[in-house]
């Protein structure tokens, strides 16, 4: 479950460094050219934009299924299960091999890492499960790792995340 | 521009501002940009009603690329060998966000000087929402 073609454009990175509202020259086209670098580079934790090219990403609306989200109802997806609980996002890590370019074709490829559980302060078991993400470059070459910590409280909503 | 060996001790520390009163149509801007459109993060009916949270708050990435603009603001664009964070508490609209940056060791890998740096994310009342570490090549 991940990206198999993720290409990185300039605008894409235009739109994500005004999301994380950083105005740093480097991330916009117009203004790259002066800087050290002197061409677009995508900010740290873009890698993360490539939910975009999952296609089976669970946190973006499908066209004619019904969305988690709010409309008439409060959800479009009522739970079925009985439980409270919520995922989220625990840790981040990011190993770097080279800064990612307009350009580059990444493919993402997922493994599973470690699981294991936690009693949360609220009472309540904490389950974390670790994804490993690879990307890798046109030419196969390792560019960035990214390990992600997930948490899946029993109850809603938690201290954690 | 990128931070030489020489300009750092252990213990030279940095503070930014990374965020003054975040909107709730930031937490929608890195929605579309990223692609991570978790109603919990731009839905206050969903975030409210069915998640039972008191509102809409702050995608965990968000306060982490708020916090790398700290980092890459000090050691410079694309210097950065690793960065990794644990996420600690929410962030919520209308938060204001400091970042701290501190080396806890200098060190040569490759025959290249990289920094250790600790990185503590906290809001206006001193909660910390992340903590974690990165580590950046430096000029020598």
């Amino acid at each position: 479950m991940a990206a198999s073609r993720f290409p990185v454009e300039a605008g894409h990175i235009m739109m994500f460094a005004r999301a994380i509202a950083d105005p740093n020259p480097v991330y916009y086209e117009e203004s790259a050219g002066s800087t050290e670098i002197g061409e677009v580079i995508a900010p740290p934790t873009f890698t993360m934009a490539s939910a975009q090219f999952d296609p089976d990403y669970l946190l973006r609306p499908t066209i004619g299924r019904p969305w988690l989200g709010s409309g008439r109802e409060p959800t479009g997806v009522p739970r079925s299960d009985g439980g409270g609980g919520t995922g989220l996002h625990a840790e981040q890590h990011f190993t770097y091999h080279r800064p990612l370019r307009p350009g580059d074709v990444l493919s993402a490829e997922s493994r599973d890492g470690e699981r294991w559980e936690k009693q949360g302060k609220r009472g309540g078991v904490l389950k974390f499960s670790e994804m490993i993400v690879d990307y890798r470059d046109q030419e196969g070459r390792l560019v960035v790792t990214s390990r992600m910590v997930g948490v899946q409280t029993e109850r809603a909503p938690g201290e954690e995340g | 521009m990128a931070l030489s060996r020489q300009q750092l001790s252990v213990g030279s520390t940095r503070e930014a501002i990374v965020v003054d009163d975040l909107t709730r149509t930031q937490l929608v801007m890195y929605a579309g940009a990223s692609g991570d459109y978790n109603p919990l993060h731009t839905d206050e009916v969903f975030a409210t009603e069915v998640a039972g949270f008191p509102g809409v708050f702050a995608h965990g990435m968000l306060t982490m690329a708020l916090t790398g603009k700290a980092l890459t603001d000090w050691v410079g664009d694309g210097r950065l060998r690793t960065f990794g964070v644990r996420f600690r508490g929410q962030v919520w609209p209308g938060d204001t966000l400091t970042t701290t940056v501190t080396v806890r060791a200098l060190d040569e890998v490759d025959g290249e000087p990289v920094a250790d740096i600790d990185v503590v994310t906290t809001t206006q009342t001193g909660d910390v929402v992340l903590s974690g570490t990165a580590s950046a090549r430096l000029d020598p």
